[in-house]
């Protein structure tokens, strides 16, 4: 269950970068070769939030699938399992390009419009 | 109110990262080597410790034994009259159930560190939540027992992916097992390949001197410089 800590982790660096404002969608890419169940992380992501700053805030986590470059042939393809084997030779010397991360990528916020932009979008009607 | 989208790409355990690298430099800077020692629950890794440590040169050795609650461990190993610090994860979630950099780093005030050259944490037993955290070691390993099964590597990748040593135990038992052990040494090449292994048992002291060589030739190797941290990631590149 480290999806607990790793679900703290990524609701410590949203709070850090919302400085205050609303989180509405936290984006998260997990690679395919991390250990990390996506129903747990939601859950614990849900056990977490109530009552904080994240609270209702929607967690999207996105699979990143596990893809290697093969140093023998150079052909990239997409490694279900293991061994990682290069689709197209079948050498075992890959290089990893993809499936081992583990990113906050993007936050929604809710912010107020600045005045500037309510001149903006006066200017409009 | 309006909706922006803010781009952070930032790895979820940076922050976990930035305390183990902290360790590290602590740990360099006393010239301490640090074994972040991992496997399943029950695999024995406290007992080839039992074994291991009692002869180990002039390499002067301590124990950070993570677990979730009690000191059993602890005590057994405080028989070998070498320092151990116990540290206890129950004081989270229900019980963590992997030591990562800040528990380790809590526990850095306890230890000894001016007077050892080893440090082994014993990490708390499981085959999944440890792998993914660094806690600021030179080298990870493992212990996987024959009585596990076979297929251990292919089941729990990531781990045996995160180790460069895996320690098979129990090789006195495998005979009681269905196992084959060139199959359980293939998997374990299938998932990571160029892995050390040995083949050790902790109850007849079989394979023990190549751990205890194994354990004093990376204190040699730190010493010469040639330890290296990369947090980034938890499988070798």
């Amino acid at each position: 269950m480290h999806e607990l800590s790793i679900a703290q982790a990524i609701a410590d660096i949203a709070a850090r970068h919302a400085k205050g404002r609303r989180v509405v969608k936290i984006e998260v890419r997990v690679g395919h070769l991390r250990q990390v169940v996506p129903e747990s992380l939601s859950f614990a992501f849900a056990l977490l939030t109530p009552g904080t700053a994240l609270d209702g805030c929607e967690l999207q986590i996105t699979h990143v699938p596990a893809v290697g470059c093969c140093r023998t042939c150079g052909a990239r393809s997409v490694l279900e399992d293991f061994p990682l084997r290069c689709g197209r030779c079948e050498g075992l010397d890959i290089d990893l390009v993809a499936g081992e991360e583990l990113l906050v990528d993007a936050l929604e916020l809710e912010e107020e419009p600045t005045t500037g932009e309510r001149v903006h979008r006066g200017s409009h009607v | 109110m309006h909706r922006i989208k803010v781009r952070v790409v930032e790895d979820a355990l940076d922050a976990n990262n930035t305390i183990a690298r902290a360790n590290r430099e602590d740990f360099d800077r006393a010239g301490v080597t640090v074994i972040n020692l991992m496997s399943a629950p029950g695999a024995g890794k406290t007992a080839l410790l039992e074994r291991a440590l009692d002869d180990l040169g002039d390499v002067r050795v301590a124990v950070l034994e993570g677990d979730v609650e009690g000191s059993l461990d602890a005590e057994r190993l405080a028989s070998l009259h070498v320092p151990v610090v116990q540290l206890n994860t129950s004081a989270g979630f229900g019980g963590e159930c992997h030591l990562d950099a800040n528990m380790v780093r809590s526990a850095l005030s306890a230890l000894p560190l001016a007077d050892i050259d080893l440090l082994i944490i014993e990490n708390v037993g499981n085959l999944v939540c440890p792998a993914e955290f660094r806690v600021g070691e030179d080298v990870r390993a493992m212990v996987c027992s024959v009585a596990e099964g076979e297929d251990k590597p292919l089941k729990y990748p990531l781990m045996f992916r995160a180790c460069e040593l895996a320690v098979v135990n129990k090789i006195d038992l495998i005979e009681h097992t269905d196992v084959d052990l060139d199959r359980l040494l293939a998997n374990l090449q299938t998932v990571h390949p160029g892995i050390e292994h040995l083949i050790c048992s902790a109850r007849t002291g079989e394979g023990v001197d190549a751990l205890r060589d194994w354990l004093i030739d990376k204190v040699a190797a730190a010493r010469a410089g040639d330890g290296t941290f990369t947090p980034a990631g938890s499988a070798p590149a």
